[in-house]
Protein backbone atom coordinates (compact mmCIF):
# COMPACT_ATOMS: atom_id res chain seq x y z
CA UNK A 1 0.00 0.00 0.00
CA UNK A 2 1.79 3.15 -0.91
CA UNK A 3 1.78 6.06 1.16
CA UNK A 4 0.21 9.81 0.54
CA UNK A 5 1.33 13.02 0.54
CA UNK A 6 -1.34 15.97 0.93
CA UNK A 7 -0.31 18.45 -1.12
CA UNK A 8 -0.88 22.80 -0.22
CA UNK A 9 -2.54 24.94 -2.62
CA UNK A 10 0.54 26.76 -3.91
CA UNK A 11 2.24 23.29 -4.22
CA UNK A 12 -0.52 22.00 -6.58
CA UNK A 13 0.61 23.60 -9.85
CA UNK A 14 4.21 21.33 -9.60
CA UNK A 15 1.91 18.19 -8.76
CA UNK A 16 -0.25 18.34 -11.79
CA UNK A 17 -3.03 20.26 -9.42
CA UNK A 18 -3.23 17.08 -7.93
CA UNK A 19 -3.65 17.98 -3.88
CA UNK A 20 -2.51 14.63 -3.14
CA UNK A 21 0.40 12.12 -4.46
CA UNK A 22 1.24 8.67 -4.05
CA UNK A 23 4.69 8.16 -3.06
CA UNK A 24 7.10 5.25 -1.77
CA UNK A 25 9.43 4.98 0.79
CA UNK A 26 10.75 3.47 4.85
CA UNK A 27 11.20 7.46 6.19
CA UNK A 28 9.44 10.46 6.38
CA UNK A 29 12.56 11.70 4.56
CA UNK A 30 12.20 9.48 1.76
CA UNK A 31 8.57 10.10 0.71
CA UNK A 32 9.64 13.60 0.42
CA UNK A 33 12.91 12.87 -1.47
CA UNK A 34 10.12 10.93 -4.00
CA UNK A 35 7.90 13.56 -4.11
CA UNK A 36 10.62 16.46 -5.82
CA UNK A 37 12.33 13.41 -7.91
CA UNK A 38 8.85 12.68 -8.94
CA UNK A 39 7.45 16.56 -9.32
CA UNK A 40 10.14 18.89 -10.58
CA UNK A 41 10.37 22.57 -9.18
CA UNK A 42 9.05 21.36 -5.90
CA UNK A 43 12.40 20.68 -4.02
CA UNK A 44 13.45 24.50 -3.88
CA UNK A 45 10.39 25.67 -1.49
CA UNK A 46 10.78 22.47 0.52
CA UNK A 47 13.99 22.98 1.24
CA UNK A 48 17.00 25.47 1.93
CA UNK A 49 20.20 25.30 -0.41
CA UNK A 50 21.63 23.43 2.34
CA UNK A 51 19.23 20.50 1.87
CA UNK A 52 16.95 21.44 5.11
CA UNK A 53 13.54 21.63 5.09
CA UNK A 54 12.40 25.35 5.02
CA UNK A 55 11.43 26.57 8.59
CA UNK A 56 7.80 27.78 7.19
CA UNK A 57 7.24 23.87 5.76
CA UNK A 58 5.37 21.93 8.53
CA UNK A 59 5.28 18.60 7.90
CA UNK A 60 2.70 16.28 9.52
CA UNK A 61 2.71 12.35 10.06
CA UNK A 62 -1.22 11.00 10.39
CA UNK A 63 -2.07 14.72 11.91
CA UNK A 64 1.81 14.62 14.05
CA UNK A 65 4.24 17.31 13.46
CA UNK A 66 7.41 15.20 12.18
CA UNK A 67 9.36 18.00 14.32
CA UNK A 68 7.83 15.97 17.41
CA UNK A 69 8.81 12.62 16.24
CA UNK A 70 12.26 11.96 14.53
CA UNK A 71 11.60 14.41 12.09
CA UNK A 72 12.63 13.11 8.73
CA UNK A 73 14.06 10.38 9.94
CA UNK A 74 10.50 9.61 11.44
CA UNK A 75 9.98 5.61 9.78
CA UNK A 76 6.27 5.75 7.94
CA UNK A 77 4.29 2.36 7.66
CA UNK A 78 2.24 1.19 4.65
CA UNK A 79 -0.92 3.34 4.58
CA UNK A 80 0.27 6.53 7.04
CA UNK A 81 -0.25 9.80 5.22
CA UNK A 82 1.66 13.03 5.34
CA UNK A 83 0.71 16.48 4.94
CA UNK A 84 2.83 19.27 3.94
CA UNK A 85 1.42 22.37 5.61
CA UNK A 86 2.06 26.29 4.88
CA UNK A 87 3.04 28.61 7.80
CA UNK A 88 2.56 31.97 6.44
CA UNK A 89 5.30 34.46 7.35
CA UNK A 90 5.83 37.81 6.59
CA UNK A 91 6.65 41.50 7.80
CA UNK A 92 7.53 45.10 7.45
CA UNK A 93 10.90 45.24 8.44
CA UNK A 94 13.92 42.87 7.12
CA UNK A 95 14.84 40.93 10.03
CA UNK A 96 18.79 41.14 10.13
CA UNK A 97 19.92 44.84 9.13
CA UNK A 98 16.91 45.84 12.02
CA UNK A 99 18.53 43.67 14.31
CA UNK A 100 21.44 45.53 14.64
CA UNK A 101 19.93 48.65 15.04
CA UNK A 102 17.85 47.80 17.90
CA UNK A 103 20.74 45.91 19.34
CA UNK A 104 22.21 49.81 19.06
CA UNK A 105 19.85 51.19 20.59
CA UNK B 1 -0.35 39.46 -13.83
CA UNK B 2 -2.84 40.72 -12.78
CA UNK B 3 -4.88 40.32 -9.31
CA UNK B 4 -8.31 41.97 -9.11
CA UNK B 5 -9.94 42.81 -6.04
CA UNK B 6 -14.30 43.01 -6.07
CA UNK B 7 -15.85 45.28 -5.03
CA UNK B 8 -16.03 45.70 -0.94
CA UNK B 9 -12.56 43.38 -1.06
CA UNK B 10 -10.04 46.16 -0.67
CA UNK B 11 -12.31 48.32 1.59
CA UNK B 12 -12.24 45.44 4.15
CA UNK B 13 -8.23 45.03 4.07
CA UNK B 14 -7.82 48.40 4.48
CA UNK B 15 -10.66 48.48 7.77
CA UNK B 16 -8.42 45.24 9.25
CA UNK B 17 -5.01 47.44 8.91
CA UNK B 18 -6.72 49.95 10.04
CA UNK B 19 -8.17 47.95 13.48
CA UNK B 20 -5.02 46.30 14.29
CA UNK B 21 -2.81 49.34 13.72
CA UNK B 22 0.00 49.88 14.71
CA UNK B 23 0.32 45.79 14.79
CA UNK B 24 0.57 44.04 11.46
CA UNK B 25 -3.13 42.10 10.31
CA UNK B 26 -3.11 39.01 7.78
CA UNK B 27 -6.10 37.43 6.14
CA UNK B 28 -6.82 35.21 3.05
CA UNK B 29 -7.86 36.00 -0.24
CA UNK B 30 -10.39 33.80 -2.03
CA UNK B 31 -11.86 34.02 -5.58
CA UNK B 32 -11.07 32.37 -8.40
CA UNK B 33 -8.78 33.16 -11.98
CA UNK B 34 -7.25 36.20 -10.38
CA UNK B 35 -10.52 37.48 -8.79
CA UNK B 36 -10.62 38.15 -5.44
CA UNK B 37 -13.97 37.68 -4.45
CA UNK B 38 -13.94 37.54 -0.43
CA UNK B 39 -11.64 37.78 2.05
CA UNK B 40 -10.62 36.50 5.91
CA UNK B 41 -9.28 37.75 9.03
CA UNK B 42 -6.62 35.82 10.48
CA UNK B 43 -5.55 36.36 13.89
CA UNK B 44 -1.44 37.28 13.91
CA UNK B 45 -0.32 34.56 16.04
CA UNK B 46 3.25 36.06 15.71
CA UNK B 47 5.68 36.20 18.60
CA UNK B 48 8.57 38.03 17.59
CA UNK B 49 6.35 41.62 17.91
CA UNK B 50 3.45 42.23 15.42
CA UNK B 51 4.40 45.80 14.63
CA UNK B 52 6.59 44.37 12.41
CA UNK B 53 5.58 40.52 11.71
CA UNK B 54 2.66 37.97 10.76
CA UNK B 55 2.55 35.09 11.34
CA UNK B 56 -0.63 32.38 10.18
CA UNK B 57 0.35 29.12 12.12
CA UNK B 58 0.00 25.94 9.93
CA UNK B 59 -3.67 25.12 11.87
CA UNK B 60 -5.09 28.53 10.74
CA UNK B 61 -3.88 27.67 7.57
CA UNK B 62 -5.54 24.18 6.97
CA UNK B 63 -8.75 26.14 8.28
CA UNK B 64 -8.31 28.80 5.55
CA UNK B 65 -7.89 26.12 2.93
CA UNK B 66 -11.12 24.57 4.36
CA UNK B 67 -13.16 27.46 4.08
CA UNK B 68 -11.86 27.97 0.19
CA UNK B 69 -13.26 23.98 -0.28
CA UNK B 70 -16.45 24.92 1.81
CA UNK B 71 -16.67 28.12 -1.11
CA UNK B 72 -15.96 26.68 -3.63
CA UNK B 73 -13.48 28.73 -4.52
CA UNK B 74 -9.51 28.47 -4.65
CA UNK B 75 -7.50 30.36 -1.72
CA UNK B 76 -5.20 32.79 -4.00
CA UNK B 77 -3.30 34.36 -1.55
CA UNK B 78 -2.87 36.46 1.53
CA UNK B 79 -2.55 40.01 2.91
CA UNK B 80 -0.73 41.69 5.42
CA UNK B 81 -0.37 45.32 6.07
CA UNK B 82 2.44 47.23 6.84
CA UNK B 83 2.76 49.89 9.33
CA UNK B 84 4.27 52.97 8.98
CA UNK B 85 6.37 51.14 5.99
CA UNK B 86 5.58 51.43 2.27
CA UNK B 87 3.63 48.66 0.54
CA UNK B 88 6.75 46.74 -0.81
CA UNK B 89 7.15 43.73 0.31
CA UNK B 90 10.71 43.14 2.38
CA UNK B 91 13.72 40.12 2.79
CA UNK B 92 11.56 38.55 5.15
CA UNK B 93 8.68 38.58 3.22
CA UNK B 94 10.40 36.67 0.32
CA UNK B 95 12.33 34.64 2.55
CA UNK B 96 8.86 33.06 3.32
CA UNK B 97 7.12 33.32 0.07
CA UNK B 98 5.08 30.65 -1.25
CA UNK B 99 4.86 30.21 -5.14
CA UNK B 100 1.88 31.06 -6.68
CA UNK B 101 0.05 33.04 -3.96
CA UNK B 102 -1.04 36.52 -4.36
CA UNK B 103 1.12 38.78 -1.26
CA UNK B 104 -1.20 41.81 -0.92
CA UNK B 105 -0.21 44.69 0.83
CA UNK B 106 -0.78 47.41 2.34
CA UNK B 107 0.27 50.15 3.90
CA UNK B 108 -0.96 52.24 7.12
CA UNK B 109 0.60 55.56 7.92
CA UNK B 110 -0.20 56.94 11.44
CA UNK B 111 -3.19 54.83 11.14
CA UNK B 112 -4.36 55.92 8.01
CA UNK B 113 -3.98 53.42 4.76
CA UNK B 114 -2.34 54.87 2.00
CA UNK B 115 -1.21 52.55 -0.86
CA UNK B 116 -2.00 49.02 -1.54
CA UNK B 117 0.18 46.80 -3.67
CA UNK B 118 0.36 42.87 -4.71
CA UNK B 119 3.38 40.22 -5.65
CA UNK B 120 3.92 37.03 -7.14
CA UNK B 121 7.34 34.80 -6.10
CA UNK B 122 9.28 34.01 -8.95
CA UNK B 123 9.75 30.74 -10.03
CA UNK B 124 13.56 31.12 -8.65
CA UNK B 125 12.56 32.65 -5.30
CA UNK B 126 15.28 35.46 -5.83
CA UNK B 127 12.86 38.37 -5.78
CA UNK B 128 8.86 39.50 -6.32
CA UNK B 129 7.21 40.54 -9.33
CA UNK B 130 4.49 43.16 -8.94
CA UNK B 131 0.99 42.41 -9.91
CA UNK B 132 -1.30 45.08 -11.35
CA UNK B 133 -4.45 45.21 -8.89
CA UNK B 134 -7.41 46.47 -10.44
CA UNK B 135 -11.07 46.69 -8.89
CA UNK B 136 -14.13 45.06 -10.03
Amino acid sequence: MPNTIHIPTPLRPFTDKKESVEVSGATVGELLKDLTTRHDGLKKHLYTDEGRLRNFVNVYLNDEDIRYLQKEQTPVKPGDQLSIVPSVAGGAVSPKPRAKAEGAR
Amino acid sequence: MALTLQNGVAEAIRAHGVETYPNECCGALYGKDGVVTATYALPNTTEEGPRRRFLVRPQDYREAEKRASAMGADLLGFYHSHPDHPARPSQYDLDHAWPFFSYVIVSVKSGVPEDMTSWRLQEDRSAFDQENLTHA
